[in-house]
C-alpha cells in the first residue's frame, strides 16, 4: 500500500544537518540532564497518549489477536467452531499446489524488479548530480509516479498491456518488434513480465533520490585528490562513490527489498493474481485467503512473511557488516 | 566538481535522461488521453494518439451511472479527516521524541519501526472482526480512526526529523517568558514548522486518499465506498469499461499529482533526512 511509498530509510544525511545525540553517549549537558520528575513524566505520558492508543488499539491488537488464529480453524463462514488445530493451517498452506508457484513468483518478483531499479536509479543519480538548466523541473516530473497509489498503477499498466486496444502492442508493431499482438495479460510468462516492467516504472524514483541524497554528501575532495591520482571514471566510481556510499546503498535495497515483498497493491490491480493464479506472490495470495474468509490460514501466512523477513533483515544486515569488518583489516 | 565530462558523454547523459523521462509520462498522458476520447474511439483501430475530437462523455457518464460523486465525496471526508488527526495526534508524540531523554524511549521508536515493517494487510481478518464488534463496519468513522492510527507512526518518525531542526533555544526562551509547554508548541514551534507540518498532512493525505485493502475491507456498502474501493468494484466486473475507468484514474491521480508537485521538496527532504533513525 502507498503508506509504504514512506517505508523508508536513513540515508545518510548531511552531517551538519542537525545535531546529533550518539546512542549510548551521555546526555548532553543542560535541557537532557533534568533528572526525571513525577510532573515530567506525566508530560510525556499525556503527549505519547493520543498516537499509543490509536495504534495499540487499531494496529497492535488486531496484529497480536491474529496470530492465535493461525493455530486455529477460523473461518468466516462459520464461526461456531474456532478449535486449536496446531499446525494444519500451515500444512494446509504447504499443501496448496499453487503455493511453489506463489514462492517462485515472488522471488522472481523481489529481484527481477529491485536489480533494474537500483541500476537506473544509480544511473539517474549519478546523472542528476550535476547541475543544468531545468535540472530541478526534470526531478519533479520523474518524481510523478510516486503520487500514485500501486493500485491505481496496476489499471494503468492494465491499460497500456491491454491484449487487443493496448497501446504498447501498437508500438511494438510500429516498431517491427513483434507481428502480431500479444495478449500480454493472458499469458503466465509475459503476464509475470509486465507487473515487472510496472513495478520498475515505479520505484526507479525511490532509489534515485535516496542515491543522490547520499551522493551528495560526498566530499569533493576526494573526486579532486582521483583525478590528481589519474583515476579513470570507472575506478572513480568503483573506489569512491560506490565505497562511499555503501551503507545507504543497503539500507535501502534492504528496505526495499521488504517493501517490493509487501507490495501486492500494484498485481492486484494489474492482474489480480491471474491468469489461474499464475501471478500470485505471497502478499496477495495472503489477502485472496483473507477474502475468502478462511481467517485460520490468512494468518498462517501472515506469520510465515514475518518470520521471512526477519530472518532475511538479521541476514543482510549481518553479511553487510561482514563486508565491512573484512574491508577495514 | 564532478570530474569533466565529454561531449559524448553529454550525449549518452541526456539521451537517456530523455529516455527515462518519455517513459515515465508516457503511461499517464495516455489514460489522460483515453479519458479525453468519446467512448466509441477508444477501441477504434489504428490506435489514435492524438484524438480528432475530444470529448468529456467519459467524464459525465462517471457521474452519471457510476455514483462516484458519492465515493469522491465519501474519499475527501476520510482522508481530510484522518489526514489532520493523524498529523496533530503525531506532532504531540514526535515533539516528546524529539525534546524528551526517557526509558521508554528506544522501545517507542521500535514500536512504531514495526509497524512500518509488518504490512497493514497482514491483519485484516482479526481488523474486520475488531470493527465487527465495535459496529464499525461500512462507517466512515471506522475506516477514519483505523487510518489515523496506520499513518501515525511514520509520520511521528517524519515530524520528529523536523523538530530536530529547529534548535531548542526557541523554546527555551519562549518558557522563560512564561509561556506554557503547550503554549510554546503552538505558538512558537508550530509556526517554524510550517512547511514540515504541511509536507506531513499532504503525505497522510495521499495515503489515506490511495489506500485500498483497508477499505475494501471494512467498506462494503455502495454508500460509503472511497474512490479506490469502488474501482476495485470496477475491475472485478467481467468487461472493463475503460472510458469510465480512464477518466476515473484520471480525477484519483490529478490531486494527489497536484498536492506532491507542491510539497515534493519538503516530502524528499523528510524522506531521506527525518526517516527511522534512533
Amino acid at each position: 500500500m502507498p503508506a509504504s511509498s514512506a517505508h523508508t530509510t536513513a540515508a545518510k544525511e548531511p552531517a551538519a544537518a542537525r545535531p546529533t545525540h550518539p546512542k549510548g553517549a551521555p546526555p548532553a549537558p543542560g535541557r537532557r540532564k533534568r533528572e526525571f520528575t513525577t510532573r515530567r513524566g506525566l508530560v510525556i505520558a499525556a503527549y505519547m497518549a493520543p498516537a499509543a492508543i490509536f495504534v495499540a488499539i487499531f494496529t497492535y491488537y488486531p496484529m497480536v489477536a491474529g496470530s492465535q488464529m493461525a493455530f486455529r480453524n477460523w473461518k468466516l463462514a462459520d464461526l461456531t467452531d474456532t478449535s486449536w488445530v496446531g499446525l494444519k493451517n500451515f500444512q494446509d498452506v504447504f499443501a496448496d499446489p499453487a503455493w511453489g508457484t506463489v514462492l517462485t513468483n515472488t522471488g522472481v518478483w523481489v529481484v527481477a524488479s529491485i536489480v533494474p531499479q537500483l541500476v537506473i536509479g544509480f544511473a539517474l543519480a549519478l546523472w542528476l548530480r550535476r547541475r543544468f538548466r531545468f535540472r530541478g523541473v526534470y526531478q519533479a516530473l520523474i518524481f510523478f509516479p510516486w503520487a500514485i497509489s500501486g493500485f491505481l498503477i496496476g489499471i494503468l499498466f492494465r491499460w497500456l498491456f491491454n491484449g487487443e486496444f493496448g497501446v504498447v502492442n501498437d508500438l511494438l508493431q510500429k516498431a517491427g518488434i513483434i507481428d502480431e499482438p500479444i495478449g500480454w495479460l493472458s499469458d503466465p510468462q509475459t503476464a509475470m513480465a509486465a507487473v515487472i516492467v510496472a513495478n520498475i516504472w515505479y520505484g526507479v524514483t525511490f532509489f534515485a533520490i535516496m542515491i543522490l541524497a547520499a551522493l551528495q554528501s560526498i566530499p569533493d575532495e576526494l573526486y579532486e585528490a582521483a583525478a590528481l591520482d589519474g583515476a579513470g571514471k570507472a575506478r572513480t566510481l568503483f573506489r569512491i562513490t560506490i565505497p562511499y556510499i555503501r551503507t545507504t546503498l543497503a539500507l535501502t535495497v534492504l528496505l526495499r527489498v521488504i517493501w517490493i515483498f509487501n507490495f501486492p497493491d500494484l498485481i492486484f490491480g494489474m492482474t489480480g493474481g491471474g491468469p489461474n493464479n499464475e501471478t500470485h506472490i505471497v502478499s496477495t495470495w495472503m489477502i485472496k485467503i483473507t477474502q475468502q474468509g478462511d481467517y485460520g490460514r490468512a494468518s498462517a501466512i501472515g506469520l510465515l512473511i514475518v518470520a521471512g523477513l526477519l530472518l532475511f533483515a538479521i541476514f543482510f544486515l549481518l553479511a553487510t557488516r561482514e563486508r565491512k569488518e573484512a574491508r577495514s583489516r | 566538481m564532478i570530474g569533466r565530462e565529454t561531449t559524448a558523454g553529454r550525449a549518452v547523459k541526456f539521451t537517456f535522461l530523455g529516455l527515462w523521462l518519455l517513459f515515465t509520462i508516457f503511461p499517464l498522458y495516455w489514460i489522460a488521453i483515453t479519458s479525453l476520447k468519446a467512448p466509441g474511439d477508444i477501441f477504434a483501430y489504428p490506435i489514435s494518439y492524438w484524438p480528432e475530437t475530444f470529448s468529456l462523455e467519459n467524464y459525465r457518464g462517471l457521474f452519471g451511472k457510476a455514483n462516484f460523486g458519492t465515493y469522491l465525496t465519501n474519499s475527501i471526508i476520510v482522508a481530510t479527516v484522518a489526514a489532520t488527526v493523524a498529523t496533530a495526534v503525531s506532532m504531540l508524540s514526535a515533539y516528546v521524541l524529539a525534546r524528551f531523554e526517557f526509558r521508554t524511549k528506544s522501545a517507542l521508536l521500535m514500536a512504531a519501526l514495526v509497524t512500518q515493517m509488518i504490512p497493514a494487510f497482514i491483519a485484516l481478518g482479526p481488523l474486520y472482526l475488531l470493527m465487527t464488534d465495535l459496529q464499525m463496519v461500512d462507517n466512515r468513522f471506522g475506516l477514519i480512526l483505523v487510518y489515523i492510527a496506520v499513518y501515525i507512526p511514520f509520520c511521528t518518525v517524519m515530524l520528529r526529523g523536523f523538530f530536530e531542526n529547529i534548535p531548542d533555544a526557541l523554546e527555551e526562551a519562549a518558557m522563560i517568558d512564561g509561556l506554557s509547554r503547550f503554549a510554546t508548541l503552538f505558538r512558537v514551534l508550530l509556526p517554524v514548522m510550517r512547511p514540515g507540518i504541511i509536507a506531513a498532512f499532504i503525505f497522510n493525505f495521499v495515503n489515506c486518499w490511495n489506500e485500498l485493502f483497508l477499505s475494501v475491507t471494512l467498506m462494503n456498502s455502495d454508500d460509503t465506498k472511497t474512490i479506490p474501493t469502488a474501482l476495485n468494484g470496477f475491475i472485478s466486473s467481467f468487461n472493463i469499461d475503460w472510458g469510465s475507468m480512464s477518466a476515473a484514474a484520471v480525477l484519483t491521480i490529478a490531486p494527489t499529482m497536484l498536492l506532491f508537485a507542491f510539497a515534493s521538496r519538503h516530502i524528499v527532504q523528510g524522506l531521506t533526512a527525518g526517516a527511522v533513525k534512533g
